[in-house]
């Protein structure tokens, strides 16, 4: 029941600065996942938040006070760790309320929270038994049954589905989302799943190398990446990135294969301009087997190396100018290696970034 | 032609056995028989000075004996008593060193070095050692104290019913803290980070984290210290006979000074095993009763990280 401000956060571990200033407003209430590359400090945040690590130089507040000098007991947060971190000499439901005991609960109250947070999570059968004898899953369903009865001001969230094997994260991540409509509070997760950031948050804070390169709901992270960075890591499979250069009104690649210049964006680019074209794999498809096509749209003639059949669809592997480009393909049809194809482009979905800074040449 | 079966210790059901001969033979004549043979002799009133009294049996005279035997019984319980003030004080010391060596960041190894060198010391040294701190003419304890001014008298460290048992204790302190620091550390180093953080973030303050989540994760290590040390306790000899010998006039006896004197300097040899296995019975418990303390502070341990 707070809101989470992060003013120019800093970290340094001895001289290395590994957060180098992050600012962030998480509103009351808000799910927003931090996601980035391993090592990019999303964890070092998320613990700075806790506590659990000095902050080296800004201010963290939790509700009205800033909290950089109250140890982690003092935050009101509950966190979930990558490891489940379960107290592994209590039993289930003395780890469910070892954090009402602390702060003097008396004991109906504790069997009380105890009981509604097993029944969310389905873990009524469970209370009894110790770590050792728990699943996996049973054991990530305890670690939030854990932060949930304790009603703080905000969840944190450290990876917790990274250690469940596929189908069990795609489950646990839908009780996720559930449970925070249920219990609404504030909650940081962080991620390097791009699909738990996208199916989870209300914004996504997208981190690289100790700073944050874009903030947005999911939506716009997807549809208006700020940098090539982002483009790449936000969707999967992820966002052709193809060197080119702007000659009139074209996009014009290095095999002198061309492509107008998007409507959208033909006033934010200059004639003789060095660029790199973005273009989501599900907006290069095949003629007649696209989404349906409309607005904006040009055709390109390529050469199909490789084609995998997912199912409904089907991703096809060209190259366009020596670079390796991704298509997809919706419908059946069967395409042989070495099939050239002609293609639709999806412009008003394709982006331009600098080629010199890496960022898009049009952010809103 | 029917073929001959093979002479026995050839055939398949016995090699076994034949690889295991050396070991069973070792643990026969260095273990099991000099077991029979002392526990033949405390039925005898074999004594060290005629060796034809070893054939005199004698039936339960000597256990008859040991049980209506005052000091016998003194000496057992003051075994008791020594061992549990000396296993406590080893504990607290031991945890607390360890929980301090723990914080160290920087020179951690050299301290952990230092930390064992009590253990490297003979026990018979460290005796001779604390005999002479604690001297009540020449020892530099009093000499100290009458330095500083903070007595006057010389006192009598090794004489003095509780004193004596005092500095006795201390010198066993002072040598074996470490096993129990030691085991301590290792059990700290092998904890894992998360539950700790986990018990931070779900309300808990520093003692509480020690005491709740810290303290059970190093129990096995403090039972698995504690059997060690009992073993290493009950048997004490050496340090107690090189300080007090024992007296004076039997205040600082303890099972094995007794039962060493009863068999070495009254020759005494049958009454003397006699005693030795009523003793073991108390090592056997106090084995026994830190094993299950142990296997019940492990059970949670397996698996849940
Ligand atoms: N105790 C430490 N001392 C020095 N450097 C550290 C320490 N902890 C983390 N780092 C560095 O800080 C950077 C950020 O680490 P952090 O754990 O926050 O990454 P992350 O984004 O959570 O990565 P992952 O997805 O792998 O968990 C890394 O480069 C790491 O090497
Ligand atoms: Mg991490």
């Amino acid at each position: 029941m707070a809101e989470i401000k992060l003013n120019n956060v800093i970290k340094r571990y001895g001289k290395t600065e590994v957060v180098h200033g992050i600012n962030l407003d998480i509103a009351h209430n808000e799910f927003v996942v931090l996601v980035g590359p391993s090592g990019c400090g999303k964890s070092t945040t998320l613990r700075m938040i806790a506590g659990l690590e000095d902050i080296s130089d800004g201010t963290v507040s939790i509700g009205p006070g800033v909290v950089n000098d109250l140890p982690p007991r003092k935050r009101n947060i509950s966190m979930v760790f990558q490891n489940y971190a379960l107290y592994p000499h209590m039993s289930v439901r003395e780890n469910l309320g070892f954090g009402l005991k602390i702060a003097k609960q008396d004991e109906a109250t504790i069997t009380a929270r105890v009981d509604e947070a097993a029944d969310i999570l389905g873990l009524d059968e469970l209370l009894e038994r110790t770590p050792a004898e728990l699943s996996g899953g049973q054991r990530q369903r305890v670690a939030m049954g854990r932060a949930i009865v304790r009603h703080p001001e905000a969840f944190l969230f450290d990876e917790p589905l990274s250690n469940l094997d596929a189908k069990l994260r795609v489950q646990m991540r839908t009780e996720i989302k559930k449970l925070h409509q249920k219990v609404k509070t504030t909650v940081v997760y962080v991620t390097h799943d791009q699909v738990e950031a996208m199916t989870l948050a209300d914004r996504i804070v997208v981190m690289k190398d100790g700073h944050i390169e874009q903030v947005g709901t999911p939506m716009k992270v997807f549809n208006h990446p700020v940098n090539t960075f982002v483009a790449s890591f936000i969707g999967s499979p992820p966002m052709n990135l193809l060197p080119a250069t702007i000659t009139g009104a074209d996009v014009v690649f290095a095999d002198g294969k061309s492509l107008p210049v998007p409507t959208r964006l033909a006033d934010r680019v200059r004639d003789g301009q060095e660029v790199i074209f973005g273009l989501r794999p599900d907006d290069l498809t095949p003629v007649g087997h696209g989404i349906a096509e409309s607005g904006d749209s040009a055709r390109l003639t390529l050469d199909v190396t490789l084609s995998e059949l997912l199912g409904t669809e089907t991703i096809l592997y060209t190259s366009i100018a020596g670079q390796e480009a991704q298509g997809k393909m919706f419908g059946a049809r069967e395409v042989a290696p070495g099939e050239t194809l002609e293609f639709d482009v999806a412009m008003d979905r394709a982006h331009l970034f600098d080629a010199a800074t890496g960022k898009s040449v049009r952010v809103d | 032609m029917a073929t001959k079966r093979p002479p026995f210790w050839q055939r398949e059901q016995y090699t076994p056995f034949l690889l295991l001969l050396p070991a069973i033979l070792t643990l026969l004549f260095v273990v099991l028989l000099p077991l029979l043979f002392s526990l033949y002799t405390s039925f005898t009133g074999y004594r060290l000075i005629r060796p034809e009294s070893l054939w005199q049996w004698i039936g339960f005279r000597n256990y008859q004996r040991i049980f209506a035997d005052g000091d016998f019984w003194t000496a057992f319980g003051r075994t008791i008593i020594f061992l549990t003030i000396a296993l406590n004080l080893e504990f607290l010391f031991g945890l607390g060193i360890a929980l301090l060596i723990n914080k160290i960041t920087w020179g951690q190894r050299t301290l952990r070095t230092i930390m064992m060198f009590p253990m490297m010391f003979s026990p018979i040294l460290v005796g001779y050692q604390f005999k002479f701190v604690f001297n009540d003419n020449i020892g530099i304890l009093n000499n100290a104290l009458q330095s500083l001014g903070l007595s006057d008298g010389a006192i009598p460290w090794l004489v003095d019913k509780y004193l004596a048992n005092f500095s006795i204790i201390f010198a066993e302190v002072w040598m074996s803290t470490s096993v129990f620091a030691i085991l301590l550390l290792a059990g700290l180093f092998a904890m894992p980070r998360d539950p700790l953080e986990a018990a931070k973030v779900d309300g808990c303050n520093p003692w509480q984290v020690f005491r709740h989540i810290t303290l059970p994760f190093l129990m096995p290590f403090v039972f698995i210290a504690m059997t060690i040390r009992s073993l290493d306790v009950a048997r004490a000899y050496d340090i107690v006979d090189v300080m007090t010998g024992g007296g004076p006039a039997g205040r600082t006896e303890l099972l094995w000074t007794l039962i060493a004197r009863t068999g070495y300097d009254n020759a005494r040899m049958g009454q003397a095993n006699a005693m030795a296995y009523v003793s073991i019975l108390l090592s056997i418990a106090f084995t026994y009763y830190f094993f299950t303390k142990l296997l019940a502070a492990r059970k949670y341990m397996g698996g849940a990280e």
